[in-house]
């Protein structure tokens, strides 16, 4: 099991100036999609100006898990802020390409290369 | 060696019960022969014609049966994996079922053009007293058509 015991896959939150970065872990998929679009909706109120989520824990990710991120990432558009997603594994890189949000998304190989 | 009968499932309509379905599938493609990417394609595809189940043929319901039903296709050596559901739940019309425009960014919507995009065969038929079967295959790609563009 990955999620915490909310439901929640996102392991982590941490700061670097105004950026915030998000560790995800585990499979998301419908039973703990809820979770996880409720765990991203909630940074908005910490107002970042940029939001960087670690997906390089994520094994599988299903279309109620990308919608989560979609909703984020309106929300994030609405506000004028920005957010990129990194470490994509192979599986969850292939469903932003089949669905053709991997050119919708701001997407980097890892945290590192989000961060410079 | 892939199994030579169908290997069928019954699951209560949780969210709980996917990770069970994935795995068993991610094996049954090992064994007929399918490469990675063409096992992501099936899992993920089973995956979102099973939350659909979940969300609208049962209205989100936890409690009520899906039949999973997978068999290796061709004689002599696999030629790939038919997966068939079924349920019981509210039957669509399969002239309704349809991919929607990706060029619309928004939540939502994305699984039957996933499932479109992953499978070479996608069809829905109402089932014999109520509920849809499912029907799904995926052929394991020819040296010709595996080779990169």
């Amino acid at each position: 099991m990955s999620a915490d015991a909310t439901g929640s896959p996102v392991r982590a939150i941490h700061w670097r100036g105004q950026t915030v970065i998000v560790e995800v872990a585990g499979d998301i998929d419908l039973s703990v999609s809820p979770a996880f679009q409720h765990a991203l909706l909630k940074l908005l109120d910490r107002r970042p100006l940029r939001i960087v989520i670690n997906l390089a824990a994520v094994p599988y990710m299903d279309s109620s898990g990308v919608a989560s991120l979609v909703k984020l990432l309106a929300r994030v558009r609405k506000s004028g802020l920005s957010m990129c997603l990194t470490g994509l594994t192979e599986r969850v890189r292939s469903v932003f390409e089949i669905t053709r949000l991997d050119s919708v998304f701001v997407i980097f190989g890892t945290e590192t290369e989000a961060l410079r | 060696m892939a199994p030579n009968k169908p290997i069928r499932l019954t699951i209560f309509s949780t969210p709980c019960c996917l990770p069970v379905v994935r795995a068993a599938l991610e094996k049954m493609c090992e064994m007929v022969g399918l490469d990675s990417r063409s096992a992501g394609g099936v899992v993920l595809s089973v995956d979102e014609a099973l939350t659909n189940v979940i969300r609208h043929a049962y209205g989100g319901a936890w409690d009520k049966p899906i039949e999973i039903e997978l068999s290796v296709i061709g004689d002599s050596a696999p030629a790939g994996l038919r997966v068939c559901l079924r349920d019981y739940g509210r039957a669509v019309d399969p002239s309704q079922i349809r991919s929607r425009d990706l060029s619309d960014v928004r939540p939502g919507g994305l699984g039957v053009h996933i499932m479109q995009q992953c499978m070479d065969c996608v069809e829905y038929r109402p089932a014999e007293g109520g509920g849809t079967i499912l029907t799904m295959v995926k052929r394991i790609p020819t040296k010709e058509e595996g080779k990169p563009q």
